[in-house]
């Protein structure tokens, strides 16, 4: 066993550099959802027991469109944030970590394409 | 960096407070609501590919299941916002005297089930 304790250890090899960047993205990406949530919460409640054409309707305005798709960029993006820290402190074994975390990452990434694609592929009217 | 240093006390010997059952639950309503923006998509894709396919996912939200699927993540969808609201406070600083974070730990709790019940009541109830 090394008598060096873990701060030595650690000591001079310079920051994470990356670290500080996930912070901010969380908390930006939080506050941004904090009003395209409420958006998305209360549209959904109107549209619970509407027909197929008002919800093809409401895809229609312009303004659902851009709020759409910047609702699931943004909701992708900080459950990626999210679920990344979740993973990094219960997932231990490193290759199998590293895996999930690139497996999830890409998911999110094509799930939100096939979303912010939709949204712009019906309010453009196909 | 395996040895014999001592570590935090493990939470087995912990005694129970609300702060850690709000902390848990930030982490589990954000893992339901990260599942949550799946089913989103899908119900997106089915509106966009047409009528029948959205009037399929529409009658699995209308069974018991997904029912039950849409009520935890209305639940989990509050309480994930008004507690990160609360940690965005911390962040910047305010609220963490242990009397200002049991009172805003208690307010999350009554905001959230007060929006959800809102919610269930425009849906069920009068708004209809």
């Amino acid at each position: 066993m090394s008598f060096r304790n873990p701060l030595g250890t650690a000591r001079g090899l310079g920051s994470a550099k990356s670290g500080v960047a996930h912070w901010w993205g969380q908390r930006v990406s939080a506050l941004a959802l904090i009003p395209l949530g409420l958006w998305f919460a209360g549209s959904v409640v109107k549209l619970v027991h509407a027909d197929y054409v008002v919800v093809l309707v409401w895809l229609h305005i312009p303004g659902v469109a851009v709020l759409l798709s910047l609702f699931l960029v943004t909701l992708l993006y900080h459950a990626y944030l999210g679920v990344q820290v979740v993973i990094e402190d219960y997932v231990h074994t490193e290759w199998l970590k590293i895996a999930t975390l690139l497996i999830i990452k890409f998911a999110c990434i094509l799930f939100g394409a096939i979303g912010v694609f939709t949204a712009l592929r019906v309010a453009f009217g196909a | 960096m395996a040895d014999n240093r001592p570590l935090s006390p493990h939470l087995g010997i912990y005694r129970w407070q609300i702060t850690m059952t709000m902390s848990i639950l930030h982490r589990a309503t954000g893992v339901a609501l990260a599942v949550g923006s799946l089913a989103l998509i899908w119900w997106l894709v089915a509106a966009g590919m047409g009528p029948q396919d959205y009037a399929q996912v529409q009658s699995f939200f209308g069974s018991w299941f997904g029912q039950f699927l849409l009520w935890g993540w209305t639940f989990s969808f509050f309480y994930h916002l008004c507690n990160g609201v609360r940690h965005l406070c911390w962040d910047a600083g305010w609220g963490f005297e242990i009397k200002t974070l049991y009172i805003t730990g208690y307010l999350t709790w009554v905001v959230a089930l007060a929006l959800t019940g809102f919610t269930l009541w425009s849906v069920y109830g009068g708004a209809a």
